[in-house]
């Protein structure tokens, strides 16, 4: 089927939603989503920022659609003719998606852990308004300790249910979902039972804001002053291959996830062992260092060339150097 | 041969009379000046007793603000860390426990805050990072010092003094 977006042609597969068929051709044209998850069954429609516009039905029926529609559950037809960042219409609607969105989530990300790798956050530095023109107190919860490695901030969350998805779907029970309706809805684990599941740590990854952290890395420090590297290790687990990013703060691993691709969808979901467990570099065969993209602050600040020497080393100088400082601390 | 700018002036050098040779009008001369200087008002003052009115925007120590009622501003999130070209800051958080609520404002505190002074080049992006208005450079000039560690300010030195005291 050929289906053309924002003056791009592109041929998929029949069944293809719009969004992964921008996703086929790449780059700016790719809608952003924050609750569509390639890897979870079902996912999307549900935050509406992958809206676009449908300026041509199909090649049977030519006629535009009459609203937006959002690009992670429409499927695509032969023919059909999408605008994406073409439209001032749709560049207009996520803007109000994204105010919608910021609606009840706290300006707390000077706090929050997952700022630098937030969703949102990205979502609203490229699509948002500066201000908003909400006026009411945001709705505010308590923490709820998920178990022991996981903290939920119902606060933070946008109701992307794709924790709900991948409790669903990857572990073999779920213990969590949405209680109350509408603007009451709320993540919860009825009478904070413990998710405890080998495969309960991925609703971290998953999460596109910092509503599910990782406790063993809360305040420990800046995503962007650690390092990202690429290991994988042997694990016993079935369904884990062991395929992780170590994040380092000097010899030290801060904390374990699993490696996102450029859309931010985890590639392998990794067991709660790999993820919380093994935090030695003994535990891990290193790979190398991650790629970032140069846009992300993750990036800025890590340097990929070795410095070239500025001093030369004089040994018998920095003997010198030492009786000196010795010399001077003691009086 | 003429000159170009028909500025050139002919020194003729006389020998020196009596009373250029005998020097004592001279120096009477050259005294009056300095005498003259006594009584002027002196061109140095005495730093650090003394200090001379600053620039308004003159960016001097930094300090870590508190807010109207006494908590630290400071939530350590970083960005003056890593909007520093220098890279003279460094910082470690810690989580507020219960019954701190009346030292810092937010969730997350600063343990550790560490500016190295001779790195630092008080270009000001700290302060112009900050979220929360808690870095300001509006101190005075970093004092000297003899040892290289000594330069290291920690939240003893930044941190403004308690509203009460």
């Amino acid at each position: 089927m050929k289906v053309t977006i924002d003056g791009i042609p592109v041929e998929v597969e029949p069944g293809t939603t719009i969004l992964n068929a921008a996703r086929q051709i790449g780059g700016d044209i790719v809608p952003p989503a924050m609750c569509y998850y390639s890897k979870l069954k079902d996912s999307g429609g549900k935050c509406r920022t992958c809206l676009v516009k449908v300026s041509k039905g199909s090649e049977k029926d030519p006629r535009p659609m009459p609203k937006l529609v959002a690009s992670c559950r429409t499927t695509v037809m032969d023919g059909m003719e999408v605008q994406n960042i073409t439209s001032p219409e749709v560049i207009e609607a996520r803007k109000g998606i994204v105010e919608i969105l910021l609606l009840n989530h706290p300006l707390d990300c000077p706090i929050c852990d997952q700022a630098g790798e937030c969703d949102l956050q990205n979502l609203g530095f490229e699509h948002g308004a500066a201000k908003t023109r909400y006026e009411f107190d945001r709705r505010t919860f308590e923490k709820i300790d998920i178990g022991d490695k996981i903290q939920l901030h119902m606060t933070r969350c946008i109701l992307c249910y794709r924790c709900v998805f991948t409790a669903d779907q990857i572990t073999d029970h779920r213990i969590h979902g949405i209680l109350n309706r509408g603007d009451h809805s709320e993540i919860s684990t009825y009478i904070t039972a413990a998710v405890d599941n080998d495969f309960s740590g991925n609703v971290i990854d998953v999460c596109p804001v910092g509503a599910l952290t990782d406790k063993t890395f809360r305040f420990k420090n800046r995503v962007w002053f650690t390092k990202p590297v690429e290991a994988h290790r042997d694990c016993d687990h079935p369904g884990c291959n062991g395929k992780v990013t170590l994040w380092y703060k000097g010899e030290e691993v801060l904390r374990v996830t699993a490696r996102k691709d450029q859309y931010g969808e985890v590639e392998e979901f990794i067991c709660n062992t790999c993820r919380f467990d093994k935090k030695k570099t003994a535990d891990w065969i290193i790979e190398g260092p991650r790629k970032v993209s140069n846009k992300s602050v993750i990036s800025s600040n890590h340097y990929d060339f070795k410095p070239l020497p500025v001093v030369k080393t004089n040994p018998v100088l920095m003997e010198a150097n030492k009786e000196q400082f010795e010399r001077d601390t003691r009086l | 041969m003429e000159s170009l700018t028909n500025k050139r002036k002919l020194i003729e050098s006389k020998p020196l009379n009596f009373l250029e040779r005998a020097y004592l009008p001279a120096i009477a001369q050259g005294l009056a000046i300095t005498m003259k200087h006594f009584f002027r008002k002196p061109v140095t003052i005495s730093y650090p007793e003394e200090k001379r009115e600053y620039s308004e925007n003159f960016r001097g120590m930094h300090s870590l603000k508190r807010d109207e009622n006494g908590k630290e501003r400071c939530t350590a999130c970083g960005l003056c860390a890593l909007s520093c070209p220098a890279e003279a800051i460094t910082m470690i958080a810690a989580e507020r426990q219960k019954g701190e609520e009346h030292l810092y404002r937010e969730e997350k505190y600063a343990a550790v805050y560490e500016i190295n002074m001779l790195r630092c080049i008080f270009c000001g992006l700290c302060e112009e990072a900050c979220p929360k208005e808690a870095i300001y450079l509006d101190g005075p000039h970093v004092p000297s010092d003899y040892l290289r560690k000594d330069f290291i300010y920690g939240k003893d030195k930044l941190v403004e003094a308690p509203l009460n005291q």
